[in-house]
């Protein structure tokens, strides 16, 4: 059904092509590869009868939008496997090495991921639906895969330990030798949102910075979930990094915590998500990633979660700054791609494990 | 096995009349060990040594010479030492008093003992953190609450916190060595030295330590091998603070893009290690084995502690608390608030965990199905195997039954990280892809726990006289037919012991499990800890009082049917 539908807009577009101009070309192009993502048959993915998603979206975010799914899709399952973006990669790695076709559709927050997988031809060229609206910062320009969501990575401290004027304002004032044994960082080997984190701000200060950081005895948890747990807690008076929607859910939820967004800049984490090649359930994978590029999951994913998202036409909770009022300091996924080793080796040398 | 051998005799016996049919199965079994560990320690050696061409030492100099995993290996050491000698001061005592005195509460010493050998030391160690994190901690709440003072009492992220926490789990070892052999010994000849003249901490010194040494030291040599092989309670505790042990740092060596050789390099080491553990056991011991305190227990008579009988029994219970009372009360809590720091009040008070982990986290059900499947199944047939090959040794029926006796118990030397690693090395290629199958983790269970399952057989046949099988043989039955009528009948109680000790076994474990899991194989501690390392306390503490339930529930279902205390004590 789908290869019928593909033909057919292909010859469309040929016949266009006699007629127009170069340019033309390429617009009729983009509209029959809209037309084509339009077309995972909901009857083909129910046969299927689920899609398998390997995520790092927050687990409680991540089985919230397969709960929505399956109830817009009675009949197909969501079997989703959460975990920290590189374990993702391992394990999406680890079992193509032994053969194993399992994963469906991949989603973490190192968008270097997509590079190597997509370097390795493992992974399918699909637009989903209206994804061309999004901006740039959020497309594969081959078009294999998009930015599902996006989160910054800021400072967030324990309001019941620290008054506004002892908070740290920036990143520098975290150095300061008073937050020694205060402090506490996620990791870059587990999040992806910490790996674009170190690589990012890397630029901004150079790595002396994380070698100071080190100096003072900070904390290490996983997830770039976990910083906002442990402040909200009192375990930790400080979290150095984190996934900002992490902070935002925990503030709302009536803990002790408030958000600090650095004026020098902070690191804008674009998470991307894509389809396997050797996807077993590819027409639930198409119609699990249009429905998660769709306006109603994309408004909820920034309700509910607290995430930013390419969709143009999503608005966002008042009490949240806009990204375009916040210095954005991006990562280049090819670059994350290439220093990953170097990324976490520096950091297990700054801080220990 | 019990179920199935009385099949067997009656189907094959008109056919082959005069053969003693018993020989294959006996060779069956042997073999079966073979393939579990030959195979897998086979790839693990050539994996260690093998290069982009031919052999090369380089990833041995890598083990040795990387500073950070030197470090790891010091680390290792010293937390093992100490878990070793912390596990004795533990558990020493606890055996003696349950075991020998008066002390008032022993059934329930003995059910706190079991409830804590239960207790995943990952769960333990995650409980921990919640009751002595330096700033959130209960325990520092309670402290500055009480004393005004600043700083914490104790920080858990810490080596000393993690030996101290890896000690309240792994004591339980000692103390079942230590009270099962002061069960054996017959207070006669303590009563002889008294009788001579000997004070008592004379009679304690020259009598009844000689006769409990080899448990003391063979206690103290398996907490250091369980310490060890661990890798919740460093990943949960260490890394926090910012170190690795061996463990962690092997499983790291699994992390896109994996390092096999190296991890493969690294294991050997720590495999030599923990042979050469054990070989030191032998030879201090020398022929002083379990025989020589064996035989038939004479008359026993308690110490009466007088007024050191309710201070005796508030540190027993003080022990306890530490490993049982205090961590299930924070999950307990935890499984119930919004927010586990907070005091539990009635705005504080939820069933959301409960609701979110069985309803809605879509891994619940799956890993509790996978994980009770695979803890009956590892149990039966490694129960059944560990009854075989005991059977096999004891009774030296084939060439080689020093072979046999041998290769059960080798897997003792094999931590669970590095067992993964050879299991993942040998079962990802052709011709056997186990890998992302529950037969990897069957795998790697039955091997793991075969040691435990065989010493408990091989006591239980011990005390089984050859005299009455003979009488069977005689009178014209088969051995598989005397094995099922007359052996099998009398060793139950002791073959449902070493069931109950492999499931319990399997239920708790984690460091090969992190290794071998696919999504679609999980098991319940692996699920623990991936919602540990996103910070989902709730949730894990809901899973870790459901664990404990189920693995007493069935523990206790076991005992009831076949009418045992499995950790062998007389009443």
């Amino acid at each position: 059904m789908d290869q019928g539908r593909a033909y057919g807009s292909k010859s469309a577009s040929k016949s266009a092509s006699r007629m127009l101009l170069g340019t033309a070309l390429i617009v009729a192009m983009v509209v029959a590869g809209a037309a084509l993502a339009q077309a995972p048959s909901v009857e083909a993915a129910r046969k299927e009868g689920k899609v398998v998603w390997y995520t790092s979206l927050a687990v409680s975010s991540a089985e919230h939008v397969a709960k929505l799914f399956e109830a817009a899709y009675p009949g197909i399952k969501v079997e989703v496997h959460r975990t920290g973006s590189q374990r993702v990669l391992q394990r999406v790695m680890q079992e193509l090495k032994a053969n194993i076709k399992n994963a469906d559709v991949i989603h973490t927050s190192d968008a270097g991921h997509f590079v190597l997988l997509k370097e390795k031809k493992l992974l399918m060229k699909y637009a989903p639906k209206g994804v061309e609206a999004f901006p740039a910062g959020f497309k594969d320009p081959q078009g294999y895969y998009y930015g599902l969501r996006a989160t910054i990575t800021v400072i967030a401290y324990n309001t019941k330990s620290l008054s506004a004027a002892e908070a740290p304002k920036g990143w520098k004032d975290l150095l300061a030798p008073k937050w020694k044994g205060k402090l506490v960082t996620a990791h870059p080997g587990y999040s992806g949102i910490i790996a674009t984190h170190v690589l990012a701000m890397s630029h901004l200060y150079g790595w002396d910075y994380f070698k100071q950081l080190g100096q003072n005895g900070v904390m290490i948890v996983q997830s770039a979930v976990d910083p906002a747990g442990i402040v909200a807690s009192g375990e930790r008076v400080v979290a150095v990094n984190g996934g900002e929607y992490t902070f935002y859910q925990t503030k709302k939820k009536g803990n002790p915590l408030e958000i600090v967004y650095p004026k020098e800049g902070v690191p804008l984490v674009v998470s991307p998500s894509a389809i396997m090649a050797a996807a077993p359930h590819p027409n639930a994978a198409k119609l699990f990633t249009d429905f998660t590029f769709g306006r109603e999951i994309q408004q909820e994913l920034a309700d509910s979660e607290g995430l930013y998202t390419g969709h143009p036409e999503v608005n966002y909770p008042s009490d949240k700054p806009k990204l375009k009022d916040l210095k954005l300091l991006q990562a280049d996924p090819e670059e994350l791609e290439e220093r990953s080793a170097e990324i976490k080796k520096r950091f297990v040398e700054y801080f220990g494990a | 096995m019990t179920a199935q051998a009385p099949a067997l005799p009656t189907r094959f016996s008109s056919r082959f009349e005069g053969i003693d049919r018993s020989l294959p199965v006996w060779l069956l079994a042997a073999l079966a060990l073979v393939f579990l560990m030959a195979l897998p320690l086979g790839w693990l050696a050539l994996v260690s040594v093998s290069g982009e061409q031919g052999f090369t030492g380089a990833h041995y100099l890598e083990a040795f010479t990387d500073p950070q995993l030197r470090k790891a290996f010091w680390n290792t050491l010293v937390m093992a030492l100490w878990v070793g000698l912390g596990s004795l001061a533990l558990g020493a005592p606890l055996a003696w008093l349950t075991a020998r005195t008066d002390v008032p509460g022993r059934g329930l010493v003995r059910g706190l003992v079991l409830a804590s050998f239960v207790t995943p030391p990952f769960l333990g160690a995650f409980a921990w953190v919640m009751l002595a994190g330096p700033n959130a901690g209960a325990l520092n709440d309670l402290w500055r609450a009480l004393t005004g003072a600043e700083g914490a009492l104790v920080n858990i992220f810490s080596m000393p916190g993690l030996i101290f926490v890896v000690a309240i789990y792994t004591f339980p070892y000692v103390y079942v060595m230590i009270s099962n052999t002061l069960e054996l010994i017959a207070s006669d000849l303590e009563e002889a030295g008294s009788i001579l003249g000997a004070s008592r901490f004379s009679v304690a010194r020259t009598i009844t330590i000689p006769l409990v040494a080899p448990a003391i030291f063979s206690g103290f040599i398996l907490s250091v091998l369980q310490a060890l092989a661990l890798f919740g309670s460093p990943a949960i505790l260490a890394l926090p603070a910012g170190f690795h042990t061996i463990t962690t740092q092997i499983w790291g060596m699994f992390h896109y893009p994996p390092r096999l050789e190296v991890a493969a390099a690294v294991s050997i080491p720590l495999l030599v290690a923990t042979a050469l553990l054990l070989l030191v056991q032998k030879r201090l011991l020398g022929r002083r084995g379990y025989a020589a305190v064996g035989g038939k227990g004479g008359q026993r008579r308690r110490i009466a502690l007088g007024p050191w009988r309710y201070p005796a029994f508030a540190g027993c219970l003080a022990i306890m608390a530490c490993a049982v009372f205090l961590p299930y009360g924070i999950l307990a809590k935890a499984a119930f608030s919004r927010a586990w720091a907070q005091p539990l009040t009635w705005d504080n008070f939820t069933l959301r965990n409960w609701s979110f982990t069985f309803f809605e986290y879509g891994s619940t059900r799956e890993a509790i199905v996978n994980t009770l499947e695979l803890g009956v199944m590892s149990a039966c047939v490694g129960a059944a195997l560990a009854a075989l090959l005991a059977y096999v040794a004891r009774r030296k029926i084939i060439v080689g039954h020093q072979l046999v006796s041998f290769l059960a118990l080798a897997p003792i030397v094999i931590p669970g990280v590095v067992l993964a690693v050879a299991l993942f090395i040998a079962y990802t290629r052709p011709p056997l892809l186990l890998y992302g199958t529950l037969w990897i983790l069957f795998l790697a269970y039955v091997t793991k726990e075969m040691p435990v399952g065989y010493s408990q057989a091989d006591a239980t046949f011990r005390a089984i006289p050859p005299e009455l099988e003979e009488a069977g043989r005689v009178l014209g039955a088969g051995r598989l037919r005397v094995f099922a009528e007359v052996t099998a009948p009398l060793a139950r109680s002791g073959i449902i012991a070493s069931w109950c000790f492999i499931f319990i076994g399997v239920i708790r474990e984690l460091s090969a499990s992190i290794i071998l899991f696919t999504p679609n194989t999980k098991v319940m501690s692996v699920v623990m800890f991936d919602l540990k390392e996103e910070g989902q306390f709730g949730a894990i503490a809901v899973l870790g009082i459901f664990m404990l339930v189920m693995t007493f529930g069935v523990v206790i279902l076991v005992q009831r049917v076949l009418g045992r205390d499995f950790m062998g004590v007389r009443d």
